[in-house]
């Protein structure tokens, strides 16, 4: 059974594998492939290419994107993998073959992965992170013709120019001694986001002066609006696709794979009521909830993030919204009128119970999204406590908390080397008593957690519905296989909000 | 600012319409909102949302024209106007088009920084209210971002505006801004822009490293440094108690430097002999090349004292509403 990838008018440009894989591996997937190729062939170079993504995610999360372990991770991992997909990827000699298979499942999954928001926002964070490592790899040679070939000519700065700017330069980084031998290339600031959001260039006027080593971040940047461009334009050709059922179900369901635990599709609604929050937040919710539920009781108030980190979190732990209502109605009430609560935050509630606006339903927010998103400004309570409290405050809080000073040590210990989750893991430990070793990705798995451990086993999780909500009794472990991802850095590159937070802040008006 | 004549808020009712009526500058406002007419329909595209009468909310509101304009807001006497962004369709019929074709595409890159922000720095008032000491503060949000715009990002067209009861808008209005900043730019420059980290359980908000530190908060620093003295010390007089005392020692990370400073504030009893004292004592030690952690803490201190606190979500997102200029507080009837 074969299939003939159609090809689209404009670019019939074919891709010369011969000489891609004699001169770079790198490209930016400009032109479609074409030729033949067997569903068999098309469903494992798929595979291949997802699970190559799907390792270039787990090393992102676990190392500091760019350091030494990353990049010897990366090398690792990706080596260890047997198919042509990965070779192309890592090695510095592969045949045309692999560079076929390189091309063609980068193509696949455009399909499979242009579909949805969310779907696509993955898909370009991971094929960016692998790009980018590939791109360090090469060569300066390789580098030189990748940007020739696809016409990237940038203006370098020249040597007066240097000299004007010298202290500037120095200060962001650029070694004075060197600034006379090394490449800057002076572009719009549009055009490297990521690294006036980070200050880590010079601008003056609208330029960005950036030296050759965040070259690479340049690059990326116009491969991110091609790719996401492209991927904007296969969505709307995918209906045309409709009609060949052999592509679209394998399509789907490769999507499918490899998102991770969704909290939002629960099916104990209704498990939990108002009233019990006050016990479940002292025995089962991670510490970035308890700080929200303190706060919240304390000031009858939680700002927007705030809001929203709890609000999410308590529908996945499966309160309705009848009850939700009820909860932060009552909290509220105690400083303002009910009036007022009605106008201004009941509407926000029903938004994130899919019941307002565009009707989505909004899922709980992970712990990485929560560590890297949306830090948390003057007034705010949101956030991760690992990651955004001070050490010193962190440290009073777990003592008050009756956490051993052994444990409280420990867990900074973590904190100040950035495992964050691992921290959080050891303080459920703590809090547990249990040896169960586990670091949350997702508040929500905490509570779980922590329910199957009070509950001495025999729940197999809140989500599956049938809980036994309990008190704390004592220390039994549960044996379950624990997920071992750990944050261990904020990412660089901080995902873009989606159009739902985008909807939603439209409906927080200022009030000046 | 200054509360010369009381203002009674439910005298709104009757003031609005001769308001509307014979002050507001409809004209120049159109003029600004309509950007020349290029493309046509920059303004009729474009979101105006208004606050009603016991906060009846009207969103996507949109008008053809000037005059069309002017007859709605006289009709509705809207206690609130807010601007949104420019549409992909008329806002007014975004129920006619599919939700996934009606997007915002355009707009003014916003600035919001308000006065209650600062309440952990500022002594003399406390939430929305503000007076001539605390005002200060947005004279140096308005020098340091105003300067940050047109220098490192060569923005040109920059309207500054007072909210009308707490803090200060900003508009930026360049061609390029409006259209080629998209969520993601808008995130990059509001972060860049933005040095006060942490929420209430941060201490210190402010972390500057010796030698690295980004020639914008360089002149940021030379700005505050000008008028530090000034504000800090005549109009707050930030070392003048225990409790302010303790907010600045908390923000020295050293701990010898810290408990040396503590003493050295013992022998002192004015603000201005105890800023002169911390500054001198960690001159001295950081020129015995010891307390490293605290190179730059004077530096930190003054811009966590009075480096602008911006809502950078109101500037990140491009259909954020945000009150328009020309439009009385409901609240204060500034």
């Amino acid at each position: 059974m074969e299939i003939i990838t159609r090809r689209t008018p404009r670019s019939k440009k074919l891709v010369d594998y011969e000489a891609e894989s004699v001169h770079s591996k790198l490209q930016f997937y400009r032109y479609p492939p074409t030729g033949t190729l067997s569903l068999q062939e098309f469903e494992d170079i798929a595979l291949e290419r997802l699970k190559v993504l799907k390792a270039v995610e787990t090393v992102g999360l676990r190392h500091i994107k760019g350091s030494e372990e990353y990049r010897n991770e990366m090398e690792k991992v990706l080596r260890s993998f047997p198919g042509g997909v990965a070779r192309a990827v890592c090695r510095a000699k592969c045949d045309p073959g692999d560079v076929r298979k390189d091309h063609i499942s980068h193509f696949i999954l455009r399909l499979a992965y242009c579909r949805m928001e969310e779907l696509r926002r993955w898909f370009i964070a991971q094929e960016l992170d692998l790009f980018r490592f590939r791109f360090q790899n090469e060569n300066k040679e390789n580098v030189k013709l990748f940007l020739e070939n696809n016409n990237l000519n940038y203006d370098l700065v020249s040597a007066s120019e240097k000299e004007d700017h010298r202290s500037e330069l120095v200060a962001c980084g650029i070694q004075g001694h060197l600034i006379e031998f090394s490449d800057i290339y002076k572009v719009e600031f549009y055009d490297v986001l990521d690294l006036i959001q980070r200050r880590k260039v010079y601008v003056s006027r609208g330029f960005a002066y950036v030296p050759h080593i965040d070259l690479v971040t340049l690059v990326l940047s116009e491969f991110r609006s091609q790719l996401s461009h492209a991927l904007t334009i296969a969505s709307r050709a995918l209906p045309n696709l409709e009609e060949d059922n052999r592509l679209l179900p394998m399509l789907a369901s490769m999507s499918k794979s490899y998102l991770g635990q969704d909290y939002g599709k629960k099916t104990s609604v209704g498990q939990i009521t108002a009233d019990m929050i006050e016990m479940l937040s002292r025995t089962s919710f991670p510490m970035c909830m308890q700080e929200l539920h303190q706060n919240l009781r304390q000031h009858h108030h939680l700002r927007h993030w705030g809001r929203q980190q709890y609000g999410l979190f308590l529908k996945g732990i499966g309160l309705s919204l009848e009850e939700a209502l009820k909860f932060w109605r009552s909290e509220f009430t105690k400083m303002m009128d009910g009036d007022k609560f009605d106008k201004q935050y009941t509407y926000n509630i029903r938004h994130n119970y899919g019941k307002e606006g565009k009707r989505a339903d909004y899922t709980p927010y992970s712990c990485v999204k929560i560590i890297t998103t949306n830090a948390p400004a003057v007034g705010d309570y949101h956030g991760c406590p690992f990651r955004h409290v001070d050490v010193a405050i962190l440290r009073q809080k777990l003592q008050a908390k009756r956490i051993p000073e052994s444990g409280v040590n420990e867990i900074v210990s973590l904190v100040k080397g950035s495992h964050y989750q691992v921290a959080c893991g050891k303080y459920f430990m703590l809090t547990h008593n249990t040896g169960h070793d586990f670091s949350p990705n997702h508040p929500n798995e905490y509570f779980d957690e922590s329910q199957k451990a009070l509950n001495g086993g025999k729940d197999a999780g809140a989500s599956s519905g049938g809980v036994k909500l309990s008190q704390p009794k004592s220390s039994q472990a549960s044996q379950s296989t624990p997920s071992q991802k750990s944050l261990s850095q904020k990412n660089d590159d901080q995902d873009d909000l989606t159009l739902d937070e985008i909807d939603q802040s439209m409906n927080g008006i200022e009030e000046s | 600012m200054a509360e010369n004549i009381s203002y009674d808020p439910n005298c709104l009712p009757d003031l609005l319409p001769i308001y509307y009526k014979r002050l507001f500058p409809y004209s120049l406002y159109y003029k600004w909102l309509h950007y020349g007419g290029v493309p046509k329909t920059y303004f009729s595209h474009r979101e105006f949302s208004f606050t009603l009468k016991d906060d009846v909310y009207l969103r996507y509101q949109s008008f053809s024209d000037q005059q069309e304009l002017e007859k709605e807001i006289q009709k509705r006497c809207p206690y609130k106007i807010d601007i949104g962004a420019i549409f992909s369709h008329r806002p007014k019929d975004h129920k006619t088009v599919k939700a996934a074709a009606f997007q915002a595409l355009e707009k003014e890159l916003v600035f919001d920084i308000d006065m209650t922000d600062y309440d952990d720095v500022r002594f003399c008032c406390s939430g929305a209210e503000i007076c001539l000491k605390c005002w200060s503060l947005m004279q140096f949000a308005i020098k340091i971002l105003d300067r940050a715009l047109r220098e490192d990002f060569g923005f040109h067209h920059i309207l500054w505006v007072y909210s009308g009861r707490r803090g200060v808008h900003c508009w930026v209005c360049d061609p390029d801004v409006r259209k080629r900043l998209q969520q993601k730019g808008r995130t990059a420059v509001a972060e860049y822009l933005n040095i006060i980290r942490g929420g209430e359980n941060m201490t210190k908000k402010v972390n500057l490293w010796e030698g690295s530190i980004h020639p914008s908060i360089q002149k940021a620093i030379e700005i505050v440094r000008d008028g530090f003295e000034q504000y800090a010390v005549d109009k707050q007089d930030f070392l003048g108690s225990d409790a302010k005392m303790k907010k600045v020692l908390a923000l020295i990370s050293d701990d010898s430097v810290r408990r040396t400073v503590e003493d050295d504030f013992k022998h002192v009893k004015t603000s201005r002999e105890r800023w002169q004292v911390l500054q001198d004592r960690v001159k001295q030690v950081t020129s015995k090349g010891e307390g490293r952690k605290c190179a730059c803490v004077i530096e930190e201190i003054m811009l966590q004292y009075c480096y602008p606190r911006l809502d950078i979500n109101v500037s990140k997102g491009l259909n954020h509403l945000l009150k328009s200029p020309f439009c009385v507080h409901p609240k204060t009837g500034h």
